[in-house]
């Protein structure tokens, strides 16, 4: 997680994104995928069309977000609000496939929603800071591979997840469907797309048993 | 800055509103296995077009950061390992 927000330091550097805008953008926004999309087409953030993209484009990049949180519901339902938005506007891909390996294993401490989402976070903020430093002498991000951390990480957490072929037939239609769908789509729809199929999937096959 | 504002405020409305809107739907077992099984459909869908977009470099990473995962359950491992067989196959021109 450091050295993916340092990626975004880095490119965020490249994108004439200054130091604190870049470490405020971590702090409030905290979403790696739509920051390092919006880094590319910050060049128009002071015109109106440029504005509308980048909030068209966090909302449509963040959607994900949304059926993930949804996807707490059945846990967390039970309990005041109180504990449960503070962790909630944590929400990350990486902190949300923790849980999910944390409730795979037994887990039930709801606090460690928030726990996981705040030490991400704390990292992610210094992360971002370190690469914006060093982003000058960095020409290169690509050439390390630091472009790949995220596709990397996500793969590895799919381990624990693992339940046997018949429950990971919608991972491959989700997969396939986005592979598709990212060559017909406007970017970042396929994600939505595959997400979607995978749900579909998972709800036909269980009918049928 | 405005820019800033707006996207976190956006991000924190999608964050918190899943979880708010579901509570006032009746939710089934199948919708309940559904939701359970997003995460893998969210990572095959953000994986598999980044990887087929890097070609090589990008199979190959996967490739390694889920055999090391497998072999010796080290998230870390798996994805240091994973990014440097990037670094390696970019370096080799492949």
């Amino acid at each position: 997680m450091a050295a993916f927000g340092a990626g975004f330091g880095i490119i965020a550097a490249h994108a004439g994104i200054g130091p604190a805008e870049a470490i405020l953008m971590s702090t409030l926004v905290f979403a790696g995928a739509a920051q390092f999309v919006v880094a590319e087409i910050w060049a128009d953030v002071d015109t109106a069309s440029g504005l509308t993209t980048i909030a068209f484009v966090t909302l449509l990049v963040n959607m994900r977000l949304f059926l993930m949180s949804a996807a707490l519901r059945p846990w967390l339902g039970s309990l005041p609000g109180r504990q449960i938005y503070p962790g909630l506007a944590l929400l990350t891909d990486p902190g949300w496939l923790l849980i999910a390996r944390y409730r795979a294993q037994g887990g039930a401490d709801a606090a460690a929603l928030f726990a996981s989402g705040f030490m991400l976070w704390v990292t992610w903020i210094v992360g971002t800071a370190t690469g914006h430093e060093l982003g000058i002498f960095i020409v290169d991000p690509m050439q390390f591979g630091f472009d790949l951390v995220m596709p990397c990480f996500f793969i590895v957490l799919l381990v624990p997840l693992w339940r046997g072929f018949y429950r990971a037939i919608p991972w491959l239609v989700a997969g396939f469907t986005a592979l598709i769908a990212a060559r017909f789509l406007p970017p970042w729809w396929h994600i939505m797309a595959g997400v979607i199929a995978g749900s579909l999937t998972t709800g036909a096959l269980n009918d049928r048993r | 800055m405005v820019a800033i504002v707006i996207m976190g405020a956006i991000t924190f409305v999608i964050r918190a509103g899943g979880f708010w809107l579901i509570g006032y739907v009746q939710v089934s077992d199948r919708m309940r296995r559904m939701l359970e099984a997003l995460p893998g459909s969210i990572v095959a869908a953000v994986v598999l077009p980044i990887a087929a977009k890097n070609g090589a470099a990008g199979v190959f990473a996967l490739a390694a950061a889920l055999t090391v995962m497998l072999a010796f359950r080290s998230t870390l491992l798996g994805v240091m390992v994973g990014i440097a067989a990037a670094a390696l196959v970019r370096r080799a021109g492949l």
